[in-house]
């Protein structure tokens, strides 16, 4: 259904748009799907607009960490994408139900990817989730496994302002964006732009697209995202090359 | 712990299950629906024998049934209860002739998912037509062991043919089918029930939009085996028991009692028990020193047994536990699991509860595991629940916002289906 083989170019290149516009798509601001969300939060779900350009009409998708299902929804209305959440949390399962969307409860540290079989879905989908598991390379792998593109979003800790904080106030940053303390937070893999650039190199994961967002804009990384990046997506695959495992 | 602050044991609250038990909506309220009264089909008579699973052409088969609701004149608003080990066809409402059919238990209590069956309840009355009818080899009105043999004119007690699982589905779709009804909307069961609706999915996979697995598994661990064993062990070793042969005269309640208190004991969880329970005693505050019933606990289980005895019957409960042994979905794909739901093609929902150690998460995730990797539709729902196998009774909450989330949506889901 997919090849991404066939579409070399990527097929965003929008200008970063400010929020405004974004919010005038009518992109739901359910702050308490963010993982470990509280309030207060971002507003915008840039990441989700970006993944409704990404994934292709009819794909099917998988949500790890699908949170109340609002992506896996708007893709099914707007993409006619076959859904198929993943959400650890019952109150959110609850909410995924509401709105129809499929999804299993089950919790990503327990290894659950096994339930799926090899290239069974178009896309597999790791919106700010990467930074909660306990295993992600094993993730990372899986997702890869099972999925023919990954999207990964992810917090930048890189970020100047997270470097400023710690630097003047030598503590962990608490902004309304990362509105935990060190100790409460369900982000216990802290990574940088850079950090996971390096990481797919190690993994042997080919970056296909790259995308930032600050001060309320987004559009394709820049030189100086690890420093300037609040948040960060990529689309990914596994080589054709290292096919097996 | 019964102190007025709530209980927690591993930050799980426990509610008293009495308490919430005492809510019942009585037969006036909007919300019940009213009086109900059991109706009998027979399903298989002399030309029309039911082959049962051990090969027996057997009849006659009775059905004894209740339904809720109204039946769409397109017939396509049924669904199907499926009841657990001792359970019947009185879902819902308040019996208006318990006394009639010496069911006296029923006048102090609803049918037994009265919370969760009525008008605006999870299934619908005011939308949905509710079948639920006793499986075939219990004592509630469908054709048992304590039923009459037409041959001899005497109980059939253990001449009774070993029924299974598949038997039990084969009856409920005869049933069904003489209402007119070609496809239900659900089959909807917990334990035991939650199987007869595996069942329904794989034995008739175009006559089931949808079925709703609780607290269930493809098959039961050897430890549930092992407890059912012990069960059936107490009531055949029971001085009373007489091969079976005890109608008329004095029954096996002993052993009936302690089968049911080794049951209770697998419905329950340790969180729940020390809820409850924990190490008190009955009625004085220190150890008596001698060996009667001295324990909460003991007393519990003990009021349990007795009263079960004396609401059903010993054989109905050998025949029906070891239905409950029998049962594996995988045989339908010769011990392959995946194989034997390739044939599937409703929407599914599998509802675990954490603490159940009976139908532990682990084997409904078997199941779910199953029919994601032949992309079947799926929705798996993994509660947090400290009551043990009974959760599928009692975390009623919980179960009256996801069911009619899930039937609600049904048709959303249904065009974005996966064609395995």
């Amino acid at each position: 259904m997919l090849d991404t083989k066939e579409n070399p170019e990527p097929p965003i290149r929008s200008k970063p748009r400010p929020v405004a516009e974004l919010e005038q798509v009518g992109l739901e601001a359910d702050a308490s799907d963010i993982a470990g969300g509280g309030s207060p939060a971002p507003i915008v779900r840039w990441d989700h607009e970006l993944i409704q350009k990404i994934v292709t009409p009819g794909a099917t998708v998988l949500d790890l960490g699908c949170g109340r299902g609002s992506l896996l929804a708007a893709l099914r209305d707007n993409k006619r994408v076959i859904p198929q959440g993943v959400e650890v949390d019952t109150d959110k399962v609850a909410k995924c139900m509401q709105k129809g969307v499929p999804v299993l409860q089950l919790n990503l540290d327990d290894g659950i990817l096994d339930f799926f079989p090899d290239r069974s879905f178009d896309f597999v989908i790791l919106e700010k989730t990467l930074q909660t598991v306990t295993r992600p390379e094993q993730v990372l792998r899986e997702m890869l496994r099972v999925g023919r593109v990954g999207v990964v979003s992810f917090p930048n800790f890189g970020h100047w302002r997270i470097r400023e904080h710690i630097r003047t106030k030598g503590t962990m940053p608490v902004t309304p964006s990362l509105p935990h303390e060190w100790y409460n937070t369900p982000n216990i893999r802290m990574l940088t732009v850079l950090d996971f650039e390096l990481f797919c190199e190690r993994n042997k994961v080919e970056i296909v697209e790259r995308y930032s967002f600050a001060d309320g804009e987004y559009g394709p990384m820049e030189e100086d995202d690890n420093f300037n990046a609040e948040e960060a997506l990529y689309v990914l695959r596994r080589p054709a090359a290292s096919n097996g495992r | 712990m019964s102190d007025s602050s709530k209980p927690t044991l591993k930050g799980i609250p426990v509610v008293d299950t009495e308490l919430r038990q005492s809510k019942y909506d009585p037969p006036d309220s909007p919300s019940s629906v009213g009086y109900t009264s059991p109706q009998r089909m027979q399903v298989a008579d002399e030309n029309d024998p039911l082959r049962l699973e051990c090969g027996i052409d057997f009849f006659p088969i009775n059905v004894e049934y209740e339904t809720y609701g109204a039946l769409s004149a397109n017939k396509d608003n049924a669904i199907l209860i499926t009841h657990a080990l001792s359970g019947d066809a009185h879902a819902a409402g308040w019996s208006d002739e318990a006394d009639r059919t010496k069911r006296p238990w029923r006048s102090d209590r609803p049918g037994w998912w009265d919370s969760m069956i009525g008008p605006g309840k999870p299934f619908d009355t005011d939308r949905y037509f509710i079948i639920c009818s006793n499986v075939m080899g219990s004592c509630y009105g469908t054709t048992g062991p304590a039923s009459t043999d037409p041959k001899t004119g005497k109980p059939y007690g253990l001449s009774f043919p070993v029924v299974t699982v598949n038997d039990w589905v084969r009856v409920q779709e005869r049933l069904v089918t003489r209402l007119g009804i070609e496809k239900l909307v659900t089959v909807c069961g917990g334990s035991l029930g939650g199987q007869q609706a595996i069942e329904w999915a794989i034995l008739y996979p175009e006559r089931v939009q949808s079925v709703i697995v609780l607290a269930a598994t493809p098959h039961l661990m050897a430890q549930g085996v092992a407890f059912n064993y012990a069960g059936r062990h107490a009531i055949t070793s029971d001085p009373n028991f007489n091969n079976g042969d005890y109608y008329g005269q004095n029954e096996p309640d002993k052993g009936l009692s302690v089968a049911r208190m080794i049951g209770h004991i697998t419905y329950l969880s340790d969180v729940s028990m020390t809820s409850k329970f924990g190490r008190r005693f009955q009625t004085s505050d220190s150890r008596g020193f001698n060996l009667d019933t001295e324990y909460q606990v003991e007393s519990y289980l003990r009021h349990q047994g007795e009263s079960f005895a004396k609401r059903f019957d010993s054989n109905a409960y050998l025949y029906i536990t070891r239905a409950m042994d029998y049962y594996d979905a995988s045989e339908h794909g010769d011990g392959d699991l995946i194989k034997a739901l390739a044939p599937t093609l409703c929407d599914w929902m599998v509802v675990s509860f954490s603490s159940d150690w009976l139908y532990p998460p682990s084997g409904s995730e078997q199941l779910v595991r199953a029919l994601t990797r032949t992309h079947k539709a799926v929705t798996y729902v993994a509660l947090e629940s400290p009551y043990g196998h009974d959760g599928f009774l009692l975390e009623t909450e919980r179960l009256m916002d996801i069911i009619p989330s899930f039937l609600s949506t049904l048709e959303l889901r249904g065009k974005t289906k996966r064609s395995a």
